[in-house]
């Protein structure tokens, strides 16, 4: 389990069988049936553009967004890949539904104990060596497990070999900083509902560009306020103590501040 | 406080009332049914009404930072008068947010969480301990007018020792917060609409709020003034309102020089949902103060000074929900109005603050001299950092 795991999904092999959202909800023993968008019982859903089918779930990025935001640190990367949730110590901010660029965190509104719902890559059956369900599930190879570094190879050769067939670019591979869900598209990816004006920069950089001053603004202000006052609480001295002498000439000299 | 005769009867008592019992029984069905039942949050819409109360509550109660940092840190004494009450509404201010977060949380049994369980990463976490810490130096700060209230005189020496560091680390923090407001929507650049998304979302928010807290500051001298109780004369509320004026115009220079490098003006040309709710935020909360405030004529006139700063507290809600509501309502397209369930638990909120802090104003020693009656030393009894000061480098004065 050195290696990261990932997953490719070739959309041109996809049928639209709807194997892998069963499995992942017998997997997850979530109520049965088909769903085209991502829900709390829905943690893979099967979405159609014309004849195209586009499976959704948790992208697993490299580097999340909804793991940085996290106040509580509830959201973590895991070295196999997977993103996890310990919904013990949530505390029920909602930021990483705000912050994740792939929309895919779901929150149980309805409870008084709410926790978030999203795909866990199977972490507990990549833990035991499988595959994760919709994987395993899936007939024609449309969704194919495996480690990260092959799956890229592996998509770049499909696209070599065939390169009428796809459209020049593995989705996931940067994007937001690189995922574990790599896509292979015939189309253009923007016509098959997915966010391409997030560049390669994963997001929580640029939250890093504000929160990397926090040390700064600390030291830099703690010695400038204090210098600020020093000077002005001295000038307040050095005027009230012209004034008394003023008032009072008498006073000897060597105390002058 | 005590007027002779009969209380006049007000309109007030029985609104606050209606407002709290109201609020207090929305935050129980918030809490019996769950967040689901009672807002209009969704998974595209999480933060709403009371993200926004956030912002304002935090914003406005600027005026405790700002009032201590002139008066104890740059020495303007002549302010002293306003430092008590505007650390009272900081103070206020400060416990109501954390009441509404709580309220607004999920897992309101595990608010506690953050204390002990860290994500440096997060803007959020900063904010908690921020939020936590400068609750703590308001308590601090606002702890000798009720010791010396209950004539408990130890403690305020002990408070007094540490005041110089306490003020600066509250002022750093609020300087951190107040970006930090900001920066929770830099990780949003595909959602939060261009005319409000800018990495320089930090900044604008602490600009914002130094023009916000002063104006709170003044609203309330003007408030208090007509009760009878002038606690600022007229030049130096002219040279407060000076200041905000340059706040204001930084901010406007900033913003549009900002929306300008992001070519983001072209959302202007047409007049959309968006353009006019930037439009009406930038001309009443900033434009036109701005240019009330340039004139002299405004600054020393009560009702003048009052409509000004009144506009840049409305201009300031106006940004806030702009940036917590508005600009995030274009992608995933959807609109978000909150429930009455939320607007009740946000109104009674509110209700509890105004009801608290004239409470507070009537029974603690807010608007009291610095030394009056039978009191001990002024030193060692006025809550104030500043004697103990003077008379430390006034003893180094002697020894030399």
């Amino acid at each position: 389990m050195s290696q990261k795991k990932a997953m490719l999904i070739d959309l041109t092999l996809c049928v639209g069988c709807n194997a892998c959202q069963s499995a992942c909800k017998e997997e997850n023993r979530l109520p049965p049936g088909e769903e085209k968008y991502l829900s709390l019982t829905a943690y893979t859903a099967l979405d159609k553009y014309n004849d195209l089918y586009v499976r959704r779930m948790c992208q697993h990025c490299d580097v999340p967004t909804c793991v940085s935001v996290c106040p509580v640190g509830a959201l973590s990367k895991t070295e196999a890949g997977p993103v996890a949730y310990d919904a013990e110590k949530c505390i029920g901010c909602r930021y990483c539904l705000q912050a994740c660029p792939f929309h895919v965190p779901k929150y149980e509104w309805s409870s008084t104990k709410p926790r978030i719902q999203k795909c866990k890559f199977c972490a507990s059956r990549l833990a035991k060596g499988l595959q994760p369900a919709c994987a395993e599930a899936c007939p024609t190879g449309a969704t194919q497990f495996g480690d990260r570094e092959e799956l890229l190879v592996e998509a770049a050769r499909r696209i070599n070999a065939e390169p009428a067939k796809f459209v020049h670019r593995i989705y996931g591979k940067d994007d937001v900083g690189g995922t574990s869900m790599f896509y292979l598209s015939p189309v253009p990816f923007e016509q098959l509902g997915f966010d391409s004006r997030m560049g390669k920069t994963p997001m929580p950089m640029l939250t890093m560009s504000a929160l990397s001053k926090v040390p700064n603004v600390l030291s830099v202000g703690g010695v400038l306020l204090g210098g600020v006052w020093w000077i002005t609480n001295r000038r307040a001295k050095v005027q009230a103590f012209e004034a008394s002498q003023k008032k009072d000439p008498t006073r000897p000299p060597e105390d002058k501040p | 406080m005590k007027i002779p005769g009969l209380p006049r009867i007000t309109g007030w008592h029985p609104i606050a009332t209606t407002l709290i019992l109201a609020g207090a029984m929305a935050a129980f069905a918030r809490f019996n049914y769950g967040l689901g039942a009672t807002t209009n949050l969704s998974d595209e819409f999480p933060w709403g009404l009371w993200i926004g109360f956030d912002f304002l509550g935090i914003g406005l109660a600027a005026s405790g930072f700002t009032i201590v940092a002139a008066v104890n840190l740059f020495h303007a004494k002549e302010y002293e008068p306003i430092v008590r009450p505007a650390i009272l509404t900081a103070f206020i201010g400060y416990l109501l947010v954390v009441l509404v977060l709580i309220i607004d949380l999920g897992r309101p049994d595990h608010f506690w969480h953050p204390l002990v369980m860290w994500n440096p990463h997060s803007v959020m976490c900063e904010i908690s301990w921020c939020l936590m810490l400068y609750t703590t130096v308001l308590s601090l700060e606002f702890a000798p007018i009720v010791l010396e209230k209950l004539n408990i005189v130890s403690p305020i020496k002990w408070i007094h020792a540490i005041s110089l560091p306490l003020m600066i680390f509250g002022v750093l923090l609020s300087t951190l917060h107040q970006s930090s407001f900001g920066s929770l929507y830099l990780i949003v650049p595909n959602r939060l609409h261009a005319l409000w998304y800018t990495p320089l979302l930090p900044v604008l928010f602490f600009i914002s709020c130094i023009a916000s807290g002063i104006s709170m500051v003044i609203l309330e001298s003007l408030i208090f003034a007509r009760g009878g109780r002038d606690l600022l004369p007229t030049p130096l509320r002219a040279n407060l309102a000076k200041i905000i004026a340059v706040a204001l115009a930084v901010y406007v220079v900033v913003r549009v020089q900002d929306l300008l490098t992001r070519g983001a003006l072209r959302e202007l040309t047409a007049l959309t949902y968006y353009s006019l709710a930037f439009y009406a935020e930038l001309l009443i909360g900033f434009v036109i103060p701005f240019a009330m405030l340039l004139m002299e004529r405004v600054r020393t006139s009560r009702r003048g000074l009052y409509a000004a700063t009144l506009l840049v507290v409305v201009g300031f809600a106006f940004n806030r929900m702009n940036t917590a509501i508005t600009g995030l309502e274009h992608y995933p397209a959807q609109t978000y109005f909150p429930s009455l369930i939320e607007v009740f638990i946000t109104l009674g909120i509110t209700a509890v603050g105004f009801s608290a802090f004239s409470l507070i104003v009537k029974h603690l020693p807010i608007f009291e001299p610095m030394v009056a009656g039978p009191r001990p030393r002024k030193e060692v009894v006025t809550g104030r950092p500043e004697p103990i000061f003077i008379s430390r480098e006034g003893g180094d004065l002697e020894s030399r």
